[in-house]
């Protein structure tokens, strides 16, 4: 076990994390607190989310810049059909995701578009969208309906909701990648498309499939969002999508394709959370007090510890 | 004797406490083409780039020029006046062939920029000391293969290094572009260059070299004169047996076949045309035959190959798969209908770098070892295990990712991949290029063993040893169309070459 973690390089990432949880709980009082943990989950439930289904798109070798407004825009959309209640407002939200995860596969396998291009122009009609929908304002959710529940209630007073669907996303993203045939073909067009197309592997079908999985995640992200803090937001999800490749690429997936973990990328999502809840923790205690610059570059200085620690443990440096 | 220009004694390495080197010793004297051989895995890609730089040796000792060195990395290796043109072109494709000939020792204007048009002289003088009439305003990659390779070799001339390394540089020549390289490395010779060549075409060592180190098993086991050896001598040496023993059993396996008589036809293409590559291609295949695709580099035996496997749309012509109504229009359609492609080009369209042993191995056959959309891994692995010990797959394990595997075990199992599909037709595209003379043998007897059972097989092949002595019938094509059938047994080389090159224009 840790054998196969250290070949694949994603040791690095699983000790940081249980350094990071164990500092935590040494140096602060309510770090281990049933509190703390479920607010946790809460809030990075959204970015597990987002975090896995850009694996999936990362692992074909492309990338989704969308993720984020198409978060926010499902967010709008949820909130405004939050009368209608749950059952509708969620999968209107992750209807919405699902189309611009259609948008993209359809300009990357049918027009051919590089998925960076494609997908940012999908990210600014996204915002758009959402501006438009939501009339440049939060769009408040109806307290009165079930809406809410999915984000605010926990399962025995410690579990949120969010975070379980958020780990069926997971579940579904490991099965694939490891179990599948869909898995492999990803796994092969990102490390060699040409060789996949000969291969008679179904490249076109695995490519709209991840563009549409990483879209279904962005928009039940952006329900989580409406549902958890009571509001459609437009312009919530700004740099999301930066967070998400940061936890792919944390985990160990190469940003070329072609390899790549879904459970390590789910480890690099908790480690970035983790990494903002201590530093609010340190705030809290009051003896320094670091504003939200100053914690960008700390995760920033994180994020390059923890990737140049990845490429020390993946290929050790042969002694002479 | 004259002192040696490199001295390497005592080399070990490993990868991963898997040994690659035990004991590798190699001696070059000035002015010499010297060749290492060996089985494939045997350690001669390991060698060199340990030698370059590339990576980092456990153990042994590197004289260079009389005194010890210790090169870390491939610029410093250049600096100290060894260059390698490696297997995979190692250029920048986008750029201009003066900007390749001269990056990283670009001449330099008073003011320190580039001076383009001493760059120019400097690369002009070098291709036309070679013979090479280019434009080198253009792009290295709008160029063939060829002559980028004679780039990357101009290059290295141009840096005046001592010691020139290639790895298997010919197998992505044909026979004339072969001995236009040979006649440029004669001249660096001459000029008293150092040469280190690895092939496994022993032809072309007896042809070129001087003197020969052989490797087995990560160890030297020997170092000679060229002159002093015979074929055999070096074969036996290279693969750990008597002289005697391999005479007995002869040099290729898939000579002497009978042929099925009277097999269903598999596959008929008529009259088909994809371009000005391949203009007009009739071919009859039935099962239990093989049946040979010769011709000149370009003559268009790769594209009729590939418009047979459906990845080229047809502008001309029918491609007619027995029990099988529909065009094939894809790969896929190929594959469904029992077709399999083993390509040349194993770099670009063969091999998943990423993925293991197993999981290419496994790749053409994944829809089938799917149960319910989830892959049955018990029996992937019990499968993939099978094809491992059948072609002598030498790797650590089948996790292993495909790209730590030397070149001729990564071609096995791009063979395996096509194998465990169990086609009833089987495309071969160059199937023993670079794989060493034992490995080539097996192949053939899996090859012909396969024919047994009634595949047909499609077999394009440069040697044409393989291609007289494996191919019941022998297809001959000129400028993209199909000109003679030669039937077997008769065909003879005088023949084949004949058929080859008569009525073209010279
Ligand atoms: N980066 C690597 N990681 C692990 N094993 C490696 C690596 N590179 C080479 N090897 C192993 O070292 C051994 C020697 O490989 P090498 O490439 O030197 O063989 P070779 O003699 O060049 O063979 P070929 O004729 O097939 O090219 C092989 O068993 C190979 O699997
Ligand atoms: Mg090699």
């Amino acid at each position: 076990m840790i054998g196969t973690l250290l070949r694949q390089g994603h040791l690095a990432v699983w000790v940081a994390l249980a350094v990071l949880i164990l500092f935590g709980t040494l140096r602060y009082d309510n770090f281990a607190s049933a509190y703390n943990l479920s607010s946790f989950l809460g809030y990075n439930s959204m970015f597990i989310l987002i975090s896995v289904g850009m694996c999936l798109v990362i692992m074909t070798g492309g990338i989704d810049l969308s993720v984020g407004t198409v978060a926010a825009l499902a967010s709008v959309v949820a909130a405004m059909l939050s009368p209608l209640g749950l059952a509708v407002a969620l999968p209107a939200g992750m209807a919405a995701g699902l189309a611009a995860g259609a948008l993209n596969a359809a300009m990357i396998t049918g027009l051919r578009l590089p998925p960076f291009m494609a997908t940012l122009a999908t990210m600014l009609a996204a915002k758009g969208a959402a501006l438009w929908l939501a009339d440049n304002r939060t769009v408040p959710v109806d307290w009165t309906s079930d809406f809410t529940a999915l984000g605010m209630n926990k399962v025995a007073d410690l579990l949120p909701w969010t975070i379980l669907v958020a780990l069926v996303a997971v579940v579904i993203a490991w099965v694939v990648v490891d179990r599948t045939p869909l898995g492999r073909t990803i796994l092969a067009i990102g490390g060699n498309a040409e060789a996949a197309h000969l291969m008679g592997l179904k490249t076109r079908r695995a490519e709209v499939f991840v563009y549409l999985f990483s879209g279904a995640c962005a928009g039940l992200a952006g329900v989580f969002l409406a549902s958890g803090y009571g509001a459609g937001q437009p312009l919530e999800g700004a740099g999301w999508e930066l967070a998400a490749i940061a936890a792919v690429v944390v985990g160990g997936t190469l940003l070329t394709g072609g390899m790549g973990s879904v459970t390590a990328t789910v480890a690099g999502a908790l480690l970035f959370g983790l990494v903002f809840n201590l530093l609010n923790f340190e705030n809290g205690r009051g003896t320094i007090s670091l504003s939200a610059n100053w914690q960008s570059v700390i995760r920033g200085a994180f994020l390059l510890i923890v990737i140049l620690l990845q490429a020390r443990l993946a290929r050790p440096v042969p002694k002479t | 004797m004259p002192d040696a220009l490199l001295q390497m004694t005592g080399i070990t390495k490993s990868f991963g406490g898997v040994p690659a080197l035990a004991d590798g010793t190699l001696s070059i004297l000035p002015g010499e083409v010297h060749a290492i051989v060996g089985q494939n895995g045997a350690g001669k890609s390991t060698l060199i780039t340990i030698l370059t730089g590339v990576y980092r040796r456990d153990g042994g000792t590197v004289r260079w020029q009389g005194r010890e060195v210790d090169l870390r990395s491939p610029r410093e290796a250049q600096a100290a006046g060894i260059a390698t043109i490696y297997q995979e072109l190692t250029l920048v494709p986008q750029r201009t062939v003066i900007e390749n000939i001269v990056l990283g020792y670009e001449p330099k204007t008073r003011l320190g920029m580039t001076d383009w048009r001493a760059a120019e002289a400097r690369t002009r003088a070098v291709l036309g000391r070679f013979g090479i009439d280019i434009d080198p305003h253009r792009p290295l990659g709008s160029y063939p293969t060829a002559i980028q390779q004679l780039v990357a070799i101009g290059r290295a001339a141009a840096m005046e290094a001592k010691l020139l390394i290639m790895d298997e540089p010919t197998s992505s020549l044909d026979e004339r572009e072969v001995q236009v390289l040979f006649g440029v490395i004669r001249q660096l010779k001459a000029q008293g260059t150092s040469i280190l060549y690895v092939s496994h075409f022993l032809d072309e060592i007896f042809e070129l070299c001087d003197g020969v180190t052989t490797l087995r098993d990560g160890r030297t086991v020997g170092a000679a004169r060229i002159a002093d050896l015979s074929r055999l001598d070096l074969i036996a040496a290279m693969l750990g047996r008597s002289a005697e023993d391999i005479r007995s059993v002869g040099m290729t396996e898939l000579s002497g076949q009978s042929r099925a008589e009277g097999g269903a036809v598999v596959l008929e293409a008529s009259g088909i045309a994809t371009g000005r590559r391949l203009r007009k291609l009739d071919l009859t295949l039935r099962a239990g035959e093989i049946v040979g695709l010769a011709g000149l580099l370009g003559s268009g035996r790769t594209e009729a190959a590939r418009a047979i496997f459906g990845m080229d749309r047809l502008t001309a012509g029918t491609v007619r798969l027995a029990d099988q109504p529909a065009a094939i229009t894809s790969p896929r359609a190929a594959i469904a209908a029992g077709m399999a492609f083993l390509s040349e080009d194993r770099k670009t369209e063969g091999i998943i770098p990423d993925l293991s042993v197993c999981e290419n191995l496994t790749l053409a056959l994944l829809p089938r070892l799917a149960r319910m959309g989830i892959v049955d891994q018990k029996r992937e692995r019990r499968i993939v295990e099978g094809f491992i010990a059948a072609l002598g797959i030498k790797a650590a394990h089948m996790d292993q990712p495909i790209r730590q595997l030397s070149g001729g075990n990564q071609q096995k199992v791009l063979l395996g991949r096509w194998l465990a599909i169990e086609p009833r037709l089987l495309i071969l595209d160059e199937p023993t290029r670079g794989v060493d003379v034992g490995a080539k043998r097996e192949i053939q007897a899996i090859i012909k063993a396969k024919v047994k059972e009634g595949c047909a097989v499609l077999l394009i092949s440069s040697e044409f040893e393989e291609l007289i002595e494996g191919a019941h019938d022998i297809v001959v094509m000129q400028e993209g169309r199909s000109v003679t059938r030669l039937s077997n047994p008769g065909v003879t080389e005088d023949r084949l070459i004949h058929a080859m090159a008569a009525g073209a224009p010279a």
